[in-house]
């Protein structure tokens, strides 16, 4: 079993020798096995959201979670996607279009903390200056600032800023802004952790031949950031796109410039009834953007690995 | 002088993050200390319509002093070993079995981190559902689930347990966080030289041996980094506890959920006293870690 | 502030490099910035929690209304919905932050006081005057809303709180008669929830959501043990919240909560309400939002449901109200103005309310285009003696009302036993103490 293992990895870096197991492979089996076994157990919650928002109203109850549909409606589906301005249910805001403004403030928000925070960890980790250790505890213990408690003063800077030169726009912008500003500790972490992983002489190699810092970082350390820049950026796109304490303090408008969490909170608390139907194919709809992120990032997870990990 | 001028780039460089942390991290949290000191505990003293005085660490005292905000320190302790544990634990656990190179290793990846792309808002929507606390014929959620797979022993009432209560909603949190936690390790052992391994192994190391020598060390900056970051993520978890349960559930409570019903009432003074008992239990936690790094750093 | 001006000027400065990139992904903000320096009396900020459903439908035909009254002033909404479906928290870090919106809804009455106490809305008395509202709404309403011969707020829809559902197919099932013979008092309403008990194990006789709920449910307890007058007692002293009826009232509530779900901490209202639809529950205590389910579900009053005052309670009225102040600094005064008009208007309060449910806080509106159900709300709100809710804003303030929360969760969640009814006790004594 252990050849197999060792085999294993051997085959993908080099794959004109692979050979294809000779016996039966016990220990691939119950991997798969727990593999798929853990998979279910993840989709469960997954399966409930899915089934609830194809029911119709008093089918989508929590007594009938695990029940498949009376009968399959796309009408949730329908509602979620582009409003509803009628029936029992009332308004219902449209998911579409603040999906929209949702991806234009999560992806330069996403891009540009990553680029400072790679600055950063480049800078901390490897082109160190006297009291770099005290400067990486002062921004990494910006993390861990509670919002809650600095809302109001957060709020007057925020709004100064609105009015000031910048004209910063409510909504997207300022929570762009606000997103860049408060991922630059973890960012900053997770490539300054990154780094001091990266053999040494890579960087001394550089220095030798005289290369600037700047001209290091471009040349030698961004190409091998590549795995941890997906990090961060599934990170920080997560976490800007999944946010609701700022977005709902900072969004604007709740119909015309708020983020997708705040639709979706409108739909699944902002009534007196609520329509649960209509709520979970909302969730499942704010979900999916992220969700094609993590397919599409996924290649260029294992592209970059290779390209970091080949030269070693 | 060259010294000098090596200096300068790297202090430009990092100085805008600087910036941007002085005025958005430090004079807020410096505003707090100073609001934490006062009587503001209503809307009329914050707007200056009625006075307040200053009464030292008197909301410090009156807070720990609080059975009920002891009890919050407790859920959050809770909470947190158990949301670390869990997801260190599935995290590992998972990247070490997508390590081997399995076929599908995409979809597995990408489903595993599928949870994570759910807003807590829609959680907390479906994990409601999930932990309802009914047993026995009217069960529904998950301990329906249970009775139908023959594991009605598992059954339990979930979050109305005023002990372990928290403890449900830690559930979702490591549903939603193991995912994370498994790209950074799968990143951590990729990133890892194949050759260290090989020389690993034609020295004759055994596959353990190659895990505790070699990869454990590797992996070491991956799994601190994953610790700080589910420690930050637990330390104010908020949203998945206010929408699992709700902001007045006293057997959820924890700190950042009690901030924000004292901000609610008008308490400021009370709720910036949470806050920063909050950044001091940070300061005790990231010590730790602020020691390895000078260690590291001497070597 | 100059403080802060300068660290955001720095902040800006730094963040030169971002926010080039950011200014790309330019939004249609079409003059709806919120944060506009423009002082025109056209336009009206209007801050309410109406994010959707049929409130939300409701402020649309308000809007329609001050279109077509007043022209020439433009509406923009600032509304948002926060956790537990206010935006509260907004609300509150604006007006502190000096940024308030021209005019938000808050609950009519004492949730009303902080804003009042911090100096943040204005004395809206001389519009009673000028709109000719005094006569117009209940005295007992008006009386409810004068602090010190000033009033702050004006209503625009008025909820009833206690009202008694129940399920007759599942009366039926238990033997129950389907007339209102057993709400005369608590005691018989616990005698009747015994009898199902017994009956028809597997029913919950009475299923109860979250917190909210809960709270709901006690203070219609309070309401028919103590009466009108002895709860009324309970906001300005002249009730002792330590006095003995008080602890009956508790333990009666401890006892019906014996009789609920336990998975009620999962729930908003709607979940344990769908449970009689369902035939799995038999009473549900909640204001008269609910038709809008039963409607929804195609069920009809009489024959599937049918409501009432909630036991013990009978020809008192329980009320909650949306009201509006006029913010003090808000940028468009006369825009404030003509929304509070428009939403204490004839035209306002008929458009707005039937659509949303509710009825309106004038008495003087013709209701022959109401539901059923609303035109009796009415007449009970002519005639009923009117008390405050706790829970909806009318009688507590944000912070009683918060800490009465926070106390009957703690209860609620333990084994309720002697100690805990004295702690809860305590706890509420306390809170409305001074």
């Amino acid at each position: 079993m252990t050849t197999t293992a060792l085999t294993g990895h051997f085959e993908t870096k080099q794959p004109t020798v692979q050979m294809p197991g000779r016996r039966f492979d016990w220990g691939r089996l119950l991997r798969y096995a727990l593999l798929l076994f853990f998979l279910i157990v993840v989709l469960i919650p997954v399966y409930v959201l899915f089934v609830t928002s194809f029911k119709a109203v008093g089918d989508a109850d929590p007594s009938r979670a695990w029940m498949l549909p009376q009968e399959w409606t796309l009408e949730n589906w329908k509602v979620a996607l582009l409003g509803s301005n009628s029936g029992a249910y009332g308004k219902i805001f449209p998911v579409l279009p603040a999906l929209g403004r949702t991806l234009a403030m999560v992806v330069p928000a996403a891009i540009i903390s990553s680029f400072l925070g790679s600055m950063n960890g480049f800078v901390l980790a490897r082109w160190r200056f006297p009291y770099a250790n005290v400067v990486f505890t002062l921004i990494l213990f910006g993390m861990f600032i509670p919002y809650q408690a600095v809302m109001v003063p957060l709020y007057r800077i925020v709004i100064d800023l609105q009015q000031s030169w910048l004209h910063l726009q409510p909504g997207i912008q300022s929570l762009a802004l606000l997103h860049i500003i408060y991922g630059i500790p973890i960012t900053t972490l997770i490539f300054r952790n990154y780094y001091q992983s990266v053999p040494q002489e890579l960087m001394e190699a550089a220095r030798v031949d005289g290369a600037g810092m700047i001209r290091t970082y471009v040349s030698v350390v961004l190409p091998i950031s590549v795995p941890s820049f997906v990090v961060v950026l599934i990170w920080q796109f997560t976490s800007a796109w999944n946010d609701f304490l700022f977005a709902s303090f900072f969004g604007g408008n709740a119909e015309t410039q708020a983020p997708v969490t705040v639709t979706l909170n409108a739909i699944a608390h902002g009534s007196m009834m609520t329509n649960y139907g209509v709520s979970m194919s909302a969730a499942l709809l704010a979900s999916l953007p992220t969700l094609v992120i993590y397919i599409l990032l996924g290649k260029y997870f294992i592209g970059g690995l290779m390209s970091g990990s080949v030269k070693g | 002088m060259t010294r000098f001028k090596r200096y300068v780039p790297p202090i430009l460089l990092i100085s805008p993050s600087l910036i941007l942390m002085g005025i958005f991290v430090y004079y807020l949290i410096f505003g707090s200390v100073q609001l934490s000191t006062t009587s503001i505990h209503t809307f009329p003293q914050f707007t200056g319509a009625r006075p307040h005085e200053n009464v030292g660490i008197g909301n410090y005292l009156d807070l720990l002093g609080s059975e009920d905000f002891r009890h919050s320190l407790k859920n959050l302790l809770l909470y947190t070993v158990l949301f670390i544990v869990g997801t260190m634990f599935f995290g590992f656990l998972w990247a070490w079995l997508l390590d081997r190179r399995s076929k599908a290793e995409g979809i597995f990846r990408s489903l595993y981190l599928f949870p994570m792309a759910v807003s807590s808002v829609a959680a907390g929507v479906v994990w409601r559902w999930l932990l309802n606390a009914n047993q026995g014929q009217r069960a529904s959620g998950l301990n329906r689930l249970f009775q139908t797979v023959g594991l009605g022993f598992l059954e339990n009432g979930w979050t109305t347990s005023v002990d372990f209560g928290i403890a449900a909603i830690a559930m979702p949190a490591i549903w939603q966080m193991s995912g994370y936690v498994m790209a950074l390790f799968l990143a951590g052992f990729r990133g890892i030289p194949n050759e260290l391994r090989e020389a690993a192994r034609v020295d004759g190391a055994k596959e353990w041996q190659i895990y505790r020598h070699v990869l454990f060390p590797q992996l070491s900056p991956v799994a601190l980094s994953a610790l700080i970051i589910l420690g930050h993520m637990s330390l104010k978890v908020f949203d998945l506890i206010v929408s699992v349960t709700d902001y007045r559930v006293y057997t959820t409570k924890a700190p950042a959920v009690d901030m924000a019903n004292y901000m609610n009432g008008g308490d400021y003074a009370t709720a910036a006293a949470i806050g920063i008992i909050l950044l001091l239990v940070v300061l005790v936690l990231i010590v730790p870690y602020l020691i390895h790094t000078a260690r590291e750093d001497r070597q | 502030m100059r403080r802060t001006r300068i660290l955001a000027a720095l902040g800006a400065a730094a963040l030169l490099v971002g926010t080039a990139a950011c200014g790309t992904d330019d939004e249609s903000t079409s003059g709806s910035d919120n944060t506009g320096d423009t002082t025109s009396a056209t336009e009206v900020e209007v801050f309410t929690w109406w994010t959707a459903g049929s409130e939300a439908l409701g402020l649309e035909q308000l809007q329609g209304v001050l279109t077509e009254k007043y022209p020439d002033v433009e509406f923009i909404n600032g509304g948002i919905t926060q956790g537990g479906g206010s935006g509260k928290d907004l609300l509150q870090t604006r007006l502190a932050a000096g940024q308030p919106p021209d005019t938000f809804q808050v609950h009519a009455g004492k949730e009303a006081q902080d804003y009042i106490d911090a100096g943040q809305v204005e004395d809206v008395t001389d519009l009673y005057e000028k709109f000719g509202l005094n006569g117009v709404f209940p005295q007992d309403l008006i009386d409810m809303l004068t602090q010190d011969g000033k009033i702050y707020t004006i209503p625009s829809n008025v909820h009833r709180a206690n009202v008694l559902w129940a399920a007759i197919p599942v009366l039926e099932a238990a033997g129950l008669p389907t007339d209102n013979a057993y709400f005369a008092s608590v005691d018989d309403f616990i005698a009747a929830l015994e009898k199902i008990k017994t009956a028809t194990p597997d029913i919950v006789p009475l299923s109860v959501g979250g917190t909210w709920c809960q709270v709901h449910l006690l203070e219609t307890i309070l309401i028919a043990e103590l009466g009108a007058e002895g709860y009324n007692g309970l906001f300005d002293g002249s009730t002792d919240w330590n006095g003995a009826n008080v602890t009956t009232a508790l333990t009666k509530f401890a006892k019906l909560m014996s009789f609920t779900n336990i998975d009620r901490d999962s729930f908003d209202w709607e979940p344990p309400m769908q449970m009689l639809l369902d035939g799995k529950a038999a009473f549900n205590v909640m204001g008269d939002w609910v038709p809008a389910l039963l409607d929804s579900n195609d069920l009809v009053a009489g024959t599937d449901y049918l409501y009432a005052p909630s036991p013990g309670t009978e020809g008192i009225y329980d009320f909650l109200a949306d009201s509006f102040s006029r913010t003090v600094g808000a940028p468009h005064k006369a825009g404030a103005e003509a929304w509070l008009d428009v939403i204490s208007s004839v035209e306002g309060q008929t458009a707005f309310n039937k659509v949303k449910g509710s009825i309106p806080a004038r008495t003087d509106i013709d209701l022959s285009s109401f539901s059923e159900y609303q035109q009796s709300a009415a007449d009970s709100f002519k005639s009923d003696a009117i008390v405050g809710s706790i829970q909806h804003g009318a009688a507590a303030t944000i912070q009683q009302g918060n800490a009465t929360n926070d106390a009957v969760s703690k209860f609620t969640t333990s084994s309720m036993d002697a100690d805990a009814l004295a702690a809860l006790q305590a706890a509420l004594a306390a809170a409305y103490a001074g």
